[in-house]
């Protein structure tokens, strides 16, 4: 997908300067407790049919973005926008229609489903809210969406402690599919999972994209499943947005110091030795007390001066790509 | 023989109820049932309490019938035939000065089985109406408590905001007093005077007065855990994703907080049993729970306080039956407990 057909068509999701803040230690009195950044600025367009992946260390703050752009969190500033509706302020009553076309795919499968339901009700219960089947089609619908995701219609009886790590993470994706959502966010869907299930839940995932024409947003640290998945990736790092660009591009050729950074620590089968390991110094700063300038600027290896006064802003840099970097790698060439 | 029970090998235990296969489609209520009827200290502590339940319950039978006597009048005068022999209930006292009366020894047949108290009453009869009261109180205090810290807790945990810092003040002034202290107080004021409420009038000697004074001290007990469990709950992945689905608050409220509330809720309801029992006799001891010539466990050891040279088994059997009572109940809650809590294995 190239830039002039991306800008043809308004993005399915949109936010501006998205901010999400948390306090945390608050006290009665005023002025009290400490401000969490968990996400700070972030601006990105989703476009209907892609698959954003969306990768970042621990902390980084992509399953809060998720949370947000799902508006399970309320943003503290910035705009959410859903096909052309401002959602950043709208209230429940008004987000239900939206929330049909949404749907969220938590990560540990066994805390994401009530474990004193039944998997009918769990999954069924939507259904009826949204009056998406109606009377004897639900018990329909419900077979139907077990099926699809690969499991029996006599699990529909069963309580979600019967089932293994996998077959749980099925019933997840069964009750996003079931008010029949254009997007999906899946906040790190497969990293609860054995290696050996996640192959399949990841290959589910793309038979669903190209069968219900879905778009997705998946949130992963592992880089190789984001690869696999993907159409385009953002990179993430202390709640601001790096570096965004289309998969095999940036996983080629990354723009941003700290992408280079995350690439270099997958490990290689093929072409070993191609890439370097870069080892970042120190810790990831504390959410706290972000950096004042660029929020890399502390492990970054070509950081300067104006690294530390200014933070960067997310600009274009070469076909589909935007990168948040004062220096950008391989600028001289282009 | 309850001792025997309980510390079998484990691994023999493990291992005869393995064999049971799990049902499919089995919730996890029915689970928790299963893991409680496999667990032979919980069976043994349920029949103790309804040998205990159903003696109180007997009470009348065993008085009428059997000890043939009154368990509330005085019987200062009276004799009895023991072993065929005409016993005083109220003899010379043999002990000191030989001044004044002490009260028939445990006969070990119905009639005074366990005695006699000061005023010439059965003890054994009276402790049988006393474990009615002290039992009926418990338990109803025990709802009362549940109920209001339930209701307490959620709509704090839930609401949050200003909902719950009022409720969470309220609470924690209730807790900054001492329980006993508070109980002494609430019951000197109320005691002391006659409640109309409404059409309803409240006797000084009525036993909603220890019941609802029971069951509003343990409250904050209760609903802090309640409250902490719901916010926890209410910030889970399943109710972020009820909300995700469009779900409406009042049914994530119903659906998926209530009924895993509830398991916290009947863990306690053993332990604030056993917890009313103690703190009703501790009352009552204390000449503000029951009142005479009503009985409670509690009214029959201050009853025998002044016996407990000679005459030890009016303390002594009331205290007995509180110790048999409180330990079947902690024993019961901590298998419920471990029954409802998931990460149990089933065995």
């Amino acid at each position: 997908m190239t830039a002039a057909t991306q800008t043809a068509r308004p993005p399915l999701i949109a936010t501006r300067d998205l901010t999400k803040h948390f306090t945390v230690g608050k006290t009665m009195r005023p002025g009290s407790g400490r401000t969490v950044h968990a996400v700070e600025d972030v601006s990105l367009d989703l476009f209907a049919g892609e698959t954003l992946g969306l990768v970042g260390e621990s902390g980084s703050g992509k399953s809060t973005l998720g949370r947000c752009l799902t508006r399970l969190y309320d943003p503290t500033s910035g705009s959410l926008t859903f096909d052309g509706t401002d959602i950043t302020r709208a209230g429940e009553r008004a987000l239900l229609p939206v929330r049909r076309r949404m749907q969220m795919i938590f990560q540990d499968p066994s805390a994401s489903l009530n474990p004193r339901r039944r998997v009918r009700d769990l999954v069924g219960d939507a259904v009826r809210v949204h009056g998406i089947r109606k009377g004897r089609a639900v018990e329909d619908w419900l077979r139907e969406l077990m099926d699809i995701v690969g499991l029996r219609a006599e699990h529909l009886d069963r309580y979600p402690h019967e089932f293994s790590g996998g077959q749980r993470q099925r019933i997840g994706i069964a009750r996003a599919l079931a008010v029949e959502p254009e997007l999906i966010v899946a906040d790190e869907p497969v990293s609860a999972l054995d290696v050996s299930v996640q192959a399949q839940i990841v290959n589910l995932f793309s038979e669903l994209r190209e069968r219900l024409n879905l778009t997705y947003v998946f949130i992963a640290h592992d880089l190789a499943v984001v690869r696999q998945v993907s159409t385009r990736v953002a990179v993430m790092y202390l709640g601001a947005l790096v570096e965004i660009g289309e998969t095999e591009s940036l996983y080629s050729r990354p723009r941003h110091p700290y992408t280079e950074a995350l690439l270099s620590a997958v490990p290689q089968a093929r072409n070993r030795g191609r890439r370097n390991r870069i080892l970042l110094e120190g810790e990831i700063p504390s959410p706290l007390a972000p950096p004042k300038g660029c929020k890399f600027s502390t492990r970054c290896p070509f950081a300067q001066e104006r690294c530390h006064a200014e933070r960067p802003v997310l600009l274009p840099a070469g076909p589909g790509r935007s990168v948040a970097c004062h220096y950008p790698l391989g600028s001289d060439a282009d | 023989m309850s001792d025997a029970a309980a510390t079998r090998p484990i691994t023999e235990a493990s291992s005869d109820a393995a064999s049971a296969p799990a049902k499919a489609g089995q919730s996890p209520w029915s689970r928790a049932w299963r893991i409680l009827r496999r667990d032979k200290a919980a069976i043994c502590a349920f029949v103790v309490m309804v040998l205990i339940v159903a003696a109180c319950l007997a009470a009348p039978l065993y008085a009428g019938y059997l000890a043939k006597t009154d368990p509330f009048r005085s019987n200062l005068s009276g004799s009895i035939t023991v072993g065929g022999e005409s016993m005083k209930i109220m003899q010379a006292s043999t002990t000191g000065l030989g001044l004044g009366t002490t009260p028939i020894a445990p006969t070990w047949e119905w009639q005074y089985m366990l005695g006699a108290d000061n005023q010439g009453r059965d003890v054994a009869a009276r402790l049988l109406y006393g474990g009615r009261n002290s039992l009926l109180i418990a338990s109803a205090a025990t709802l009362i408590c549940l109920v209001l810290a339930a209701a307490i807790g959620t709509i704090a945990g839930f609401f949050g905001g200003w909902v719950d810092m009022i409720l969470s003040r309220i609470l924690e002034v209730l807790w900054a007093f001492p329980v006993y202290l508070l109980a002494i107080s609430l019951s000197i004021v109320l005691l002391t005077q006659e409640i109309w409420i409404g059409p309803f009038h409240i006797g000084s000697g009525s036993l909603i007065l220890p019941i609802v004074i029971i069951g509003i001290i343990y409250v904050p007990y209760i609903a802090r855990p309640v409250r902490g469990r719901v916010l926890s709950l209410r910030e889970s992945e399943f109710v972020l994703a009820a909300r995700g689905l469009g779900i409406p608050r009042w049914r994530i409220l119903v659906k998926d907080i209530l009924p895993n509330v509830t398991t916290t809720l009947i863990v306690y309801i053993p332990i604030m049993m056993a917890l009313n029992i103690v703190t009703e006799s501790a009352l009552s001891f204390l000449s503000i729970g029951v009142q005479p010539p009503d009985a409670s466990w509690g009214t029959i050891i201050q009853d025998g306080q002044g016996l407990l040279y000679t005459r030890p088994m009016v303390a002594l059997a009331p205290g007995v039956a509180i110790v048999l009572t409180v330990l079947a109940l902690n024993v019961l809650g901590d298998s419920v407990r471990d029954a409802v809590d998931p990460r149990t294995k089933l065995r």
